[in-house]
């Protein structure tokens, strides 16, 4: 009855989330949850990475520079999100609302 | 080790959904925060140690305490209730699926997916801790990668201590 995992299990439940997250992208209004999500597409593609360079064993040893690549995500992902945000608290002083549908102007 | 992969597979699952249903922003982070933990755990069960607890220490830790603080900050209310388009609701529905079916045909037509997880040689002693490996690769291979990345982090922090001006001059 138990099956062994696959590389395929792991991949699944990457594009399955990263599919939550475009849903959620295309679907909220809100600006801060549509942001939520972008870093759920981010984080899934995370676990693509991590599968990959667990499945590709040299050496007995996992090919480490899948998870080197993915501390450079991580990185830049803190870095994104600190910006984005400080973009919303600024879009928030000016228009009072969070809304995309009501952002639809660039300066007035 | 199967259960314990669909167990927290699901909680990750289960947790994206959450962010997309919830209409409260801050139940909507606190579900971010559940499909982070399976997501962590998931990696832990590849043997990831470090970017599992990384994943944990960066996004659960520091990126959701960031969201939640911007979301009191600003005040964000439930967003009313009220009828979304339905061209929007089918179109998005449309896309994910379409997605997913992509994903599906894509993977159950390669023979590189269906291998199982491979054994890897038990080594004892210092040094032989991924922690370890990561870090070598890190200062020797990727050493440029890493400057540069430091680089972005102080672009990054003064940026947003200039969008965070009141006024701009």
């Amino acid at each position: 009855m138990e099956t062994a995992l696959t590389l395929n299990h792991f991949l699944f439940v990457s594009g399955v989330l990263f599919a939550i997250g475009l849903a959620g992208v295309l679907v909220r209004r809100n600006l801060i949850i549509i942001f939520m999500c972008l870093e759920l597409m981010l984080a899934a593609a995370n676990l693509t990475l991590v599968a990959f360079s667990r499945f590709n064993v040299q050496d007995g040893q996992p090919n480490y520079d899948g998870q080197v690549l993915l501390f450079f995500i991580i990185t830049v992902a803190a870095a994104e999100v600190a910006v984005g945000l400080a973009i919303i608290v600024a879009l928030f002083r000016t228009k009072e609302t969070t809304d995309v549908t009501k952002v639809n102007s660039m300066k007035y | 080790m199967t259960f314990l992969f669909y167990l927290f597979s699901a909680l990750a699952l289960m947790g994206g959904i959450g962010v997309v249903v919830n209409r409260n922003p801050v139940s909507a982070a606190f579900s971010m925060v559940i499909s982070f933990l399976g997501l962590a755990a998931l990696f832990i069960q590849l043997d990831a140690f470090l970017v599992g607890i990384l994943q944990i220490l960066v996004y659960a830790g520091a990126i959701m305490v960031l969201f939640l603080f911007i979301i009191m900050l600003l005040d964000v209310r439930e967003e009313e209730k009220r009828r979304r388009p339905l061209v929007n609701i089918i179109g998005a529905g449309g896309v994910t699926l379409g997605f997913i079916a992509l994903v599906i045909s894509v993977l159950s037509r390669s023979d590189v997916g269906k291998a199982t997880i491979p054994a890897l040689t038990e080594v004892e002693g210092p040094g032989t801790s991924d922690v370890h490996q990561i870090g070598e690769l890190l200062f020797s291979t990727y050493w440029f990668p890493v400057q540069i990345v430091g680089v972005l982090l102080l672009v990054a922090t003064v940026g947003v201590v200039v969008l965070s001006k009141k006024e701009l001059k």
